[in-house]
């Protein structure tokens, strides 16, 4: 597994990129996350990553996009609007999160 | 490996670009509620890897976007050999509605949504949706009777318009 230097520190990541640990994610990292892909973070990201680290932990998967909506009352319009084209893997991304994984 | 340098991190690769130019066009054609999943799931997945995505309803499918139906997509047992039941059970009064309640246990169990909220989700997701027209006319349904989602109901040859270099796929 490769492991990447990012802010100063070690960050243990899988083939693609996605962080295979979330413990060494913070919201700083977030930011660099995001800008790797092309991202700008506003608050209201930072609220949809939150509730899908918060769910994530608790469920031990990463929620899907009909989740985030039924459950953080997240709308899957505004996802789409916040990550662009590919909600559910970007979000996962910027979230230190692996990618979902249910075909729906 | 190590990458030292945060600029050559592995970063996912998106594709953003090229997928910009795919299409994908869905002919939903069946009304029972095991042959209108593989259209809603398809959608969903395709809407979800930022794919322009269309699906057309036609005949039975309109099972589908019917308000009156799309709540209550049944699935039938018998003659499917798939079942690996005797279809002298199977067609005993009663069984599509016992079939059909184990199907939707079945969907709910893995957390897929029911029909309309599925819609729900792919209309949100940016997906359009269309009825056929001779279907429509056939059996005699408006815009009012659909779906609100339902972008508009189309001819043949508006599908052929609307389906140009699009991968389609009939259901």
């Amino acid at each position: 597994m490769p492991v990447a230097t990012m802010q100063g520190r070690e960050i243990h990541v899988d083939e693609e990129g996605f962080l295979t640990d979330p413990t060494e994610w913070d919201e700083e990292l977030a930011k660099q996350l995001a800008t790797n892909i092309g991202l700008e973070l506003t608050d209201r990201h930072y609220e949809v990553i939150r509730f899908a680290r918060a769910d994530a932990a608790e469920q031990g998967e990463t929620p899907t996009l009909r989740r985030m909506q039924a459950t953080g009352g997240f709308p899957t319009k505004e996802l789409f609007q916040l990550f662009p084209k590919k909600p559910a893997k970007k979000l996962s991304y910027v979230a230190g999160l692996q990618k979902p994984v249910g075909c729906v | 490996m190590t990458v030292t340098d945060p600029t050559t991190a592995p970063i996912p690769s998106f594709d953003d670009e090229d997928e910009g130019g795919r299409k994908l066009v869905l002919i939903c054609s069946k009304g029972s509620l095991d042959m209108a999943y593989p259209g809603l799931v398809l959608a969903n997945a395709a809407l979800g890897e930022g794919i322009e995505t269309h699906i057309f309803f036609t005949f039975w499918g309109f099972e589908i976007i019917n308000k009156k139906t799309m709540g209550d997509l049944k699935f039938v047992a018998m003659g499917n050999p798939a079942t690996h039941m005797p279809n002298a059970v199977m067609g005993l009064p009663g069984m599509t509605a016992v079939s059909t309640k184990m199907m939707r246990k079945q969907i709910a169990d893995l957390d897929i949504p029911e029909v309309p909220e599925f819609l729900d989700i792919i209309h949100a997701s940016g997906g359009h949706l269309w009825a056929c027209r001779m279907s429509a006319d056939m059996m005699k349904l408006t815009e009012d009777d659909l779906y609100e989602g339902v972008e508009g109901i189309i001819s043949a040859t508006d599908f052929m318009e609307l389906s140009e270099g699009a991968q389609t796929l009939f259901i």
